[in-house]
């Protein structure tokens, strides 16, 4: 029953986070370029979008990145970097301690996060916190609030908290959306072919349970996938790889 | 004798041959190796990332730490590892140069780590390691208004040559060797770091900037075709 539960949210977040990525998709006849900081992307008439800025008619490159132009509007794509935490994000992180009022977890970036007793969905007594859950422990949870120097998590929603076993591999957070696919098509598939239970993170934290054999063969798919994010037909060449060896 | 020839055969104006990469450290946020015919450097990225001690964060922007080092193995004789009077120093221009393009205020009491490694050194490291971790930055996704480019300016005798290597910074004849390393912005030339080792006339310092200027040119076009995928070695 809870395990159909959590399937059902997973899918529901899979959704969700997908549709970010078929709005990118759907522009994919716009042009787009790799520039680096300080370069003119185009003068004349347009505005500056995120990473870029106006100096006279130029519109400068503020950072690593495709530059899209869409309509009148330049911004840039970021390809690299650390995780960039934003609100209603899903991340996977690990207790990094335990505090009296509830877990320090790191899920990468430039802050680490903070899960309150008070964002748990039972109620657990302040004495007995670890109980629940100790240092080194699997999270997965969602952003509550990014304010200055600290983010805020909640495991308040259905399909949170803690992952039991398995284990965790990292991958650049930018290339998230290509592992998992419109709509999840790309994580589905690995999930079905290797047999392995897989929890994407929106930080790039991914958690894998299943066989030894599952695990290391989807761990490679996600290699596979963040190595060759920018060509076609990587969908099919995935299913050839996954389904080449079984 | 007067120096009317460069001693490795270059023009006055001409760069040794670059190497060029990104990426070169999978594990960091972002890595770039650089290189100037015999001097080799490579740079890695982390962060921005947690601060700790909490003393040492800033709340109104993040910091960046860096640090310089020659492996013992970069010259004949062995370098004796750790930081040194000298490798602090070059840490903290570093470090200064590349604060000035960055955007701290993004992510205030963060740390950005800059690790810039000399694997071979043959004189004008510190600019290697410069052009290294600003590729690295840039990989790394760091914001910044616009990349750094480092040459070191030698004056040689009476001539203004740039890039300048071992056999030219120990040149003894005639006005001797004078060396000043630069370090420009790409877009605007603004000199983030200036230093000078040695006598230049006033007069003389115009003709060095244009000489960095245009080397800074060159530069920044091995960065920009780094970024861009490519792998640079002009060594053979």
């Amino acid at each position: 029953m809870y395990r159909n539960r959590e399937d059902m949210e997973m899918e529901e977040e899979v959704v969700s986070e997908n549709e970010q990525y078929e709005n990118v998709e759907a522009e994919a006849d716009v042009e787009r370029k790799l520039v680096i900081p300080g370069e003119v992307i185009v003068s004349g008439d347009y505005l500056p979008g995120d990473f870029t800025r106006k100096e006279g008619n130029d519109v400068i490159s503020n950072r690593y990145g495709l530059a899209e132009i869409n309509g009148r509007v330049v911004r840039i794509i970021p390809i690299s970097g650390v995780y960039e935490p934003r609100r209603g994000n899903s991340v996977i992180g690990r207790v990094e301690d335990v505090t009296f009022s509830g877990w320090i977890i790191d899920v990468g970036g430039p802050y680490s996060s903070f899960l309150s007793l008070s964002e748990c969905p039972r109620f657990i007594n302040k004495s007995n916190i670890e109980d629940f859950a100790i240092v080194g422990d699997i999270m997965s949870a969602k952003i509550n609030n990014v304010k200055k120097g600290g983010i805020d998590l909640t495991i308040r929603i259905r399909g949170l908290g803690k992952l039991d076993g398995g284990r965790v591999i990292r991958i650049n957070p930018h290339k998230v959306p290509r592992v998992i696919g419109r709509g999840g098509s790309m994580i589905n598939m690995i999930k079905m072919k290797t047999d392995t239970e897989i929890n994407v993170g929106q930080n790039g934290f991914i958690w894998l349970k299943g066989s030894s054999e599952g695990e290391r063969k989807s761990e490679e798919a996600i290699n596979m996938i963040v190595e060759n994010s920018a060509t076609e037909g990587l969908t099919d060449r995935i299913e050839k790889f996954l389904g080449g060896n079984q | 004798m007067t120096y009317t020839k460069r001693i490795d055969g270059r023009k006055f104006d001409e760069l040794r041959p670059v190497r060029a990469e990104i990426g070169v450290i999978p594990n960091a946020d972002g890595s770039a190796l650089f290189a100037f015919g015999d001097t080799v450097a490579i740079a890695a990225v982390y962060g921005p990332k947690p601060l700790h001690p909490a003393h040492m964060q800033e709340p109104d922007r993040g910091i960046i730490r860096c640090e310089y080092n020659m492996l013992p193995f970069s010259v004949a004789e062995r370098a004796k590892p750790g930081p040194s009077r000298r490798s602090k120093e070059i840490s903290m221009v570093t470090g200064n140069a590349l604060s000035s393009v960055v955007d701290l205020s993004r992510f205030p009491g963060t740390v950005i780590d800059v690790q810039i490694l000399i694997l071979q050194a043959n004189a004008s490291t510190r600019c290697a390691g410069i052009n290294a971790a600003s590729m690295a930055l840039a990989h790394a996704g760091i914001v910044m208004k616009e990349m750094v480019s480092s040459v070191s300016v030698g004056k040689i005798d009476d001539k203004i040559v740039v890039d300048v290597d071992k056999d030219e910074e120990d040149y003894h004849e005639g006005e001797g060797a004078t060396d000043m390393p630069f370090t420009l912005t790409s877009r605007n030339k603004n000199i983030v770091h200036l230093q000078l080792d040695g006598k230049l006339q006033l007069q003389r310092f115009k003709e060095s900037y244009e000489a960095a200027k245009g080397a800074c040119d060159k530069i920044l076009k091995y960065q920009e075709r780094a970024l861009k995928g490519e792998k640079i070695n002009e060594n053979k």
